[in-house]
């Protein structure tokens, strides 16, 4: 490709799409500001290592429970507003479990199950109980599972074929009644949750055993996905099914099968979001997947929505882009974390609707 | 008019006010009904009880007037829109900046209310152009995510800190004009101890012939009878703008766009107007919800995205493409899914159905007594915990009615081919029914 390809490529961009080119200038600007500001030494670079650490710390979360909503957004043409809510249940049903293997003896059954204790009286950690932390995420991925089938097989599957909207606004019913049986049940106080644990510093950024964890099995979860995806039959099926439904039923593909294992994945997967960004966080409320949740549809839109990688890479990019957005934003101005999280969503939506992996489904 | 036109003229789905006025009195009459008797079974006095008629008139004309604006997106034109919440922020917040008092805190421009609510409803336009533009190149689902999330940066923009001097922050916008029932009423609309207008004279009197001496009462029932009549004003304008060739090009959209378009009706053009014209009426909602009727917005409750779900569930239950239906949507789910679960647990005590069980603290102290068949704890659990269950059965009953019912009760009600009564013709000297025009109608062009 010659210079003058290049050169008219980009002045077509600037008569065609003037907006888009604004947001890459602006783009660049503050890309070479972040330079200046590491190269000056008014950022101190471990302090910039400590945003990205943080970032890519709860990008994983959003990544992660990502991949479910996208999964759903491709395999049944939907948005599940009701995803948030599965990432909820698993974080209080994971969080239950650890705390009855856990808190045997240091407070009665009743609460344990309710995830309430008094203050100090479980030091659940993955230093200090890891059985009961493992035990946990493996009933959060359970029970989230367990939700999703029942709920599909309630909700989802008589209004299979229906528009994609209806099943939106069915998902935001189940979003609804979800997150306040949560409440019913688990009541409404936001609580801390874990103990303390192992720090350790590297190069100025202070790591905690419980991000390393999340880290660790998110990586390790995701790779998982890949294996399926790539690797297994089931995969092929889930990629052909994304693709295109009729055709994928035509040749054979037990569509029904295919979206039984969609929930199962997209379920565990927000299931074990929920449970690890309690981990991280150290505190719970009945609410906070319900915040989290355009959270996540920033990452999948940002990645594009369908495919699982941009999920994954969406996922990352918005936790960095949120923590990061500090080295600007400061003062009272930190209240906008959020808010640039959303915009960037919104101008990806304006500008390259299909994501970064644009146009590719699930694979 | 011969019975016969009138029924003819029903067929045709233009002798539908009738029915409609009906169904909308009926409904309210029958709210009324319901509300009285809760304020009587719970011993209120005759002042409560007006004070409960009153709340209800609040509510079902506020939310009917925010769904009646959302079916305007949704119903009308298609588009997914679900960032109401938003939209009323901007009107309430455009409101008190515009008219609030100067010497306030956070201080407004002091402009007069009839300068101030056309103004923050053009804000509300304005705010709605830049979220019209995604909503061209965007299908449904996107743009029901864009708007959302542009919703939320607006409530969290409101809340922050870094504007803390102008919107109040995180505590909320406190420096409102006078509602304009207390203009009317008194001759100094900020005290209520002031002399009564020549109006107020004659409410306040009203009011204490029937026993009822506080004029707040009487301030805040006028009001409410003043948002029935803006519900009243703005169900006529979207009905008439519906029936306009404006209305007829959204419809058309709504069903199918591209035909539309090959029509050679610039649909883009459409959008955006007709997003403009929702959003401002959604702006005036926020004003006269929760500037001028509660007088203060704490924008980290008042504008949270559930209300817009409420709103939605308004209007899935009276069925979108209806303004009927939309204003029936309201008066439910304000008043018997809203407000009603709240009396409940009053009701049940105060016939003590439970014989005084001790209300349990948590879920398992309410599930345990279960095993041995004692219902009452979780049964008062439950009642202690009515406004967690109200939102479960609201989600329930959404779902419920997208599977069976995702017209609602008066959704995609057979619409009006023209805007001119088709039969008026068959009752003049016209061709007789039956046969067909001659000419073809009128000239052509």
């Amino acid at each position: 490709m010659g210079v003058s390809d290049t050169y008219s490529r980009g002045r077509d961009l600037a008569v065609e799409r003037p907006g888009a080119l604004v947001v890459g200038v602006v783009g660049m600007l503050l890309l070479l500001d972040l330079i200046r500001r590491l190269a000056t030494g008014v950022l101190d670079p471990s302090q910039f290592a400590t945003y990205v650490w943080t970032g890519l710390v709860i990008g994983l979360v959003y990544g992660l429970a990502g991949i479910g909503l996208s999964l759903t957004y491709s395999i049944l043409n939907f948005a599940n507003f009701a995803h948030g809510e599965y990432v909820t249940t698993g974080a209080f049903s994971g969080w239950a479990v650890a705390y009855v293997v856990a808190g045997a003896g240091a407070a009665d059954l009743g609460s344990r199950l309710l995830v309430q204790a008094a203050p100090g009286a479980i030091e659940a950690s993955i230093t200090s109980t890891p059985v009961a932390i493992v035990l946990g995420l493996v009933a959060a991925m359970v029970l989230a599972v367990a939700l999703s089938l029942v709920l599909d097989r309630v909700v989802y599957k008589p209004m299979r074929g229906q528009e994609g909207i209806s099943l939106l606004i069915a998902s935001i019913g189940v979003a609804f009644a979800l997150r306040y049986l949560l409440s019913f049940v688990f009541g409404n106080s936001t609580r801390g949750v874990t103990g303390g644990t192992v720090k350790t510093t590297i190069g100025g950024v202070v790591l905690n055993a419980h991000d390393v964890t999340l880290v660790v099995i998110a990586l390790v979860l995701m790779l998982g996905v890949h294996l399926v995806l790539q690797t297994t039959k089931l995969g092929k099926a889930m990629r052909a099914m994304a693709d295109n439904e009729d055709l994928a039923r035509v040749t054979g593909i037990p569509t029904e099968r295919v979206i039984r294992w969609t929930w199962i994945i997209g379920g565990g997967l927000a299931g074990a979001a929920g449970y690890l960004v309690v981990l991280k966080r150290g505190t719970i409320a009945f609410d906070f997947g319900w915040i989290l949740l355009l959270l996540i549809f920033a990452a999948v839109i940002l990645g594009g929505i369908g495919s699982v990688y941009g999920a994954m890479l969406g996922g990352v990019l918005i936790g960095i882009a949120e923590n990061v957005s500090l080295v600007w934003l400061s003062g009272p101005w930190t209240d906008f974390t959020t808010p640039v999280a959303f915009g960037l969503m919104i101008l990806i939506l304006l500008f390259r609707p299909e994501g970064i992996f644009g146009g590719v489904s699930t694979a | 008019m011969s019975t016969d036109t009138e029924s003819e003229s029903g067929r045709f789905g233009l002798g539908k006010t009738g029915t409609d006025l009906a169904l909308m009195i009926g409904m309210m009459l029958a709210l009324y009904v319901v509300f009285a008797g809760v304020g009587m079974v719970l011993g209120f006095p005759l002042f409560g009880i007006v004070n409960l008629v009153r709340e209800l008139t609040f509510f079902v004309a506020v939310y009917a007037i925010v769904a009646l604006a959302l079916n305007l997106h949704w119903g009308y034109a298609g588009l997914f829109n679900i960032g109401v919440a938003g939209f009323m922020a901007v009107g309430a917040y455009a409101l008190g900046l515009l008219s609030g008092s100067p010497a306030g805190s956070p201080p407004g421009l002091g402009l007069p209310l009839f300068l101030g609510v056309p103004l923050g409803m053009g804000v509300a336009a304005l705010v709605g152009l830049v979220a019209a533009l995604p909503a061209l190149r965007l299908k449904a689902d996107y743009l029901a995510i864009v708007t959302i999330a542009l919703a939320e940066i607006i409530r969290l923009t409101f809340v922050s800190r870094a504007f803390e001097d102008i919107t109040g922050g995180a505590a909320g916008f406190g420096n409102f004009p006078a509602n304009p029932a207390n203009t009317l009423l008194l001759t100094d609309p900020s005290s209520l101890a002031s002399d009564p207008t020549a109006v107020g004279g004659v409410v306040f009197g009203l009011f204490e012939s029937i026993g009822i001496a506080s004029p707040k009462v009487a301030i805040d029932s006028t009001y409410a009878v003043m948002l029935l009549l803006v519900v009243a004003l703005v169900y006529v304008f979207l009905r008439r703008l519906g029936n306009s060739p404006f209305g007829r090009v959204l419809k058309a959209i709504r069903e199918d766009e591209l035909v539309a378009q090959s029509l050679g009706k610039d649909t883009n053009r459409f959008k955006i107007k007709v997003f403009m014209v929702g959003c401002a009426l959604m702006g005036l909602g926020g004003m006269l919800w929760q500037a001028l009727g509660t007088g203060s917005v704490n924008p980290t409750n008042n504008f949270l995205p559930q209300i817009t779900f409420y709103i939605f569930i308004a209007v899935i239950i009276g069925g979108a493409g209806s303004n009927t239906g939309s204003v029936l949507g309201a008066g439910l789910f304000a008043g018997v899914l809203f407000l009603l679960p709240s009396y409940v647990d009053n009701l049940v005590n105060s016939l003590n159905l439970l014989q005084n069980t001790t209300t349990p603290q948590t879920f398992i102290d309410a599930v345990a007594p279960v095993a041995s068949l004692e219902l009452a704890p979780f049964f008062a659990y439950a009642l202690g915990n009515i406004d967690q269950l109200r939102f479960v059965l609201i989600g329930v009953l959404l779902v419920w009615l997208m599977q069976n019912r995702p017209d609602g009760l008066l959704g995609h009600r057979q619409e009006p081919a023209a805007s001119v009564d088709l039969m008026r013709r068959t009752s003049g000297s016209k061709p007789p029914r039956g046969e067909p025009a001659a000419d073809g109608g009128e000239s052509d062009e």
